[in-house]
């Protein structure tokens, strides 16, 4: 994955965020993320993000239980060892809807929970660069990315410009490594540079 | 932003929801001339009156229950639309004279709906005669809609005492929210003992006097909510469009759909509970029930086109159909779905009725209907007029601006 360079704003209140991203994104900037402590309502929306497409793996999770469990059931107890319980048809179809709804049910969330994972880059030694430690905390971080044509200074000017208050520039990895953050941090060790607004 | 704040019933509403009264009254009386005399008691007559008017007062009933419900929660996301649930509540006062009027006949007139005024020798029936007799019958009627109506006055009387002197400071807010709380409790409580639990066993299950099950009144609960919901929307949408309530946005429209995603499938849950604890047992006295309503290999039940079309539009549709965000979010889906549900539960109601008393064919015609219509043009009237009558925004509720800026 490619090492980028970034320029991170650190915001302390939620409220100036929205007009923030509005004016980043109005001045044709890169709007790389926007990490925060908690979820914001209509955050996504103001970032132009599109609607997250879980819910539809879910769905297919979901049709994918019931139909696998109706069928397995189906199998068992009418053909491969049909068994007389309680004098009922073979074919037991009210029984098996418990059954059948359980297992669409564990499906469907275990399997969005990995979807989310895998979307998310999460799983145990998976690390990402952290742009600002307390964005889990009491800050807000906005991070846009530098192409060819941004300028830093006029970027950071600009970012103070629409209520952050630390502005800094950062080179991080993009994509997701395998590792410890102790000893990989330091791959970005001196990159860091602080500029003033 | 100025809003509007009354209602002002355009002439095309008034004259629908006339001319569906006008359709009701017409129907009950062509009813009671081709069925309330001769063959079989007016049987047929009585069970179409005792379907429409308590399905329609249990839909309506069901306003003032969400409006507790949330109150009770704390909840504010509907306080943008409340008034119009109290406006449907406000139905409720009609609607109960009417049920009432019904429901007394049928003790007193006696049109042999119910089995268990002549006892006889039946033992079962003598056993029951603790709990299923006239008097009690009665009596509990009576409290039943006359504490909805006081209780349901009560909750609309605390939310319009705001509308002209707003709350001074926070202190008064917080004594404000802790009254609505008690009076919404005290109406839960009763709703509790009532709708879901003892009403529907004395109305409906005892049609079927020697058949029981705990299961009912919930069931006849989530189907009534869920229709109850359908009936809010329904009316939210019509007044968005009408261009009155200019706070409330697609958020609450697609909370409402949710809520209706989520009692489909409730209804669906005690459904299919009743059902399948019944099929499992396979005890005689108890699968009887399902006789007349589901074809097995044994015997054919006439109601099983209906039986199970009911529950094809009521759980199927919903959950493919209002599945997806964008269409809980969509008024043309939602109010599509709304008509759907309540036109389900309306059938729901109807097979509860008539494949209890009319076991050997289905019994629907244009008279059902028109009754249906005739009820369904005095809610739009009554609530038309309620409506018109108080503010559509509880403006100075304490929660209002929570519901403002409600965003799903």
């Amino acid at each position: 994955m490619a090492v980028k360079k970034f320029v991170v704003g650190v915001f302390t209140e939620e409220e100036p965020l929205f007009e923030a991203v509005k004016k980043v994104r109005k001045a044709g900037y890169k709007l790389h993320e926007v990490y925060t402590p908690m979820p914001i309502h209509g955050l996504d929306q103001a970032m132009g993000l599109r609607d997250t497409s879980i819910h539809t793996a879910g769905f297919l999770y979901a049709i994918f239980g019931t139909t696998s469990m109706l069928s397995f059931m189906t199998w068992c107890l009418t053909t491969d060892w049909p068994w007389n319980i309680g004098g009922k048809p073979h074919f037991a179809l009210p029984a098996w809807i418990p059954i059948t709804f359980e297992f669409t049910v564990l499906c469907a969330c275990v399997g969005m929970v990995l979807t989310f994972c895998y979307l998310c880059q999460l799983a145990p030694f998976v690390k990402k660069h952290h742009f600002n430690l307390r964005s889990t905390d009491d800050q807000f971080t906005m991070v846009i990315e530098c192409t060819s044509k941004t300028n830093e200074a006029e970027l950071s000017s600009f970012l103070g410009g629409v209520g952050a208050t630390g502005i800094n520039v950062q080179v991080a990895e993009t994509g997701w490594w395998l590792g410890r953050y102790d000893k990989e941090q330091k791959l970005f060790e001196g990159q860091s540079e602080t500029v003033s607004a | 932003m100025a809003i509007k704040e009354f209602f002002d019933i355009p002439a095309r509403y008034k004259k629908w929801s006339m001319a569906l009264m006008g359709v009701g009254v017409l129907s009950v009386i062509v009813g009671f001339i081709l069925y309330g005399t001769g063959e079989e008691h007016g049987k047929r007559f009585w069970a179409t009156m005792l379907q429409n008017s308590t399905y329609f007062l249990l839909i309506a009933n069901a306003a003032m229950f969400f409006v507790c419900a949330t109150t009770l929660a704390m909840g504010g996301f509907q306080m943008a639309f409340r008034r119009v649930s109290e406006a449907i509540s406000v139905a409720v006062i009609p609607l109960g004279i009417i049920a009432l009027v019904v429901l007394i006949a049928l003790c007193v007139v006696d049109p042999e709906m119910y089995e268990w005024l002549h006892p006889g020798n039946d033992k079962l029936l003598l056993g029951k005669k603790g709990f299923l007799n006239s008097g009690f019958y009665i009596i509990w009627t009576i409290l039943t809609i006359g504490l909805w109506i006081v209780l349901g006055a009560k909750m609309r009387k605390l939310s319009h005492e705001l509308d002209n002197n707003p709350l001074p400071d926070v202190e008064a807010g917080r004594k404000y929210i802790f009254k609505n709380s008690v009076w919404a409790s005290i109406f839960i409580v009763w709703f509790g003992l009532t709708a879901m639990s003892v009403t529907p066993w004395l109305w409906l299950m005892s049609l079927d006097a020697h058949w029981f099950s705990t299961m009912y009144s919930w069931y006849t609960f989530a189907s009534t909510f869920v229709a109850g919901l359908a009936l809010i929307t329904i009316f939210v949408v019509y007044m968005k469009n009408q261009g009155y309530l200019e706070y409330t946005s697609e958020e609450h429209i697609h909370d409402l759909g949710k809520f209706m995603f989520a009692f489909s499938i409730f209804w669906t849950y005690l459904w299919f509970a009743q059902y399948m604890l019944i099929w499992y047992a396979n005890i005689p006295e108890e699968t009887i029930y399902f006789k007349s309503r589901v074809t097995t290999n044994h015997s054919k039940g006439a109601y099983t086109g209906l039986y199970w079309f009911m529950f094809c539009i009521n759980f199927i549709a919903p959950i493919l159909i209002l599945m997806r965000r964008g269409s809980k979010r969509n008024y043309t889906t939602v109010t599509f779905m709304a008509i759907v549900i309540i036109f389900g539960h309306w059938l729901d109601f109807n097979q509860m009725v008539f494949a209890s008393k009319f076991p050997e064919h289905v019994e629907l015609n244009l008279f059902d209907f028109g009754v249906a219509a005739g009820f369904v043009g005095l809610i739009m009237y009554s609530t038309g007029r309620a409506m018109a009558k108080y503010p559509l925004l509880a403006k100075n509720h304490p929660l209002i601006k929570e519901s403002i800026i409600h965003h799903t």
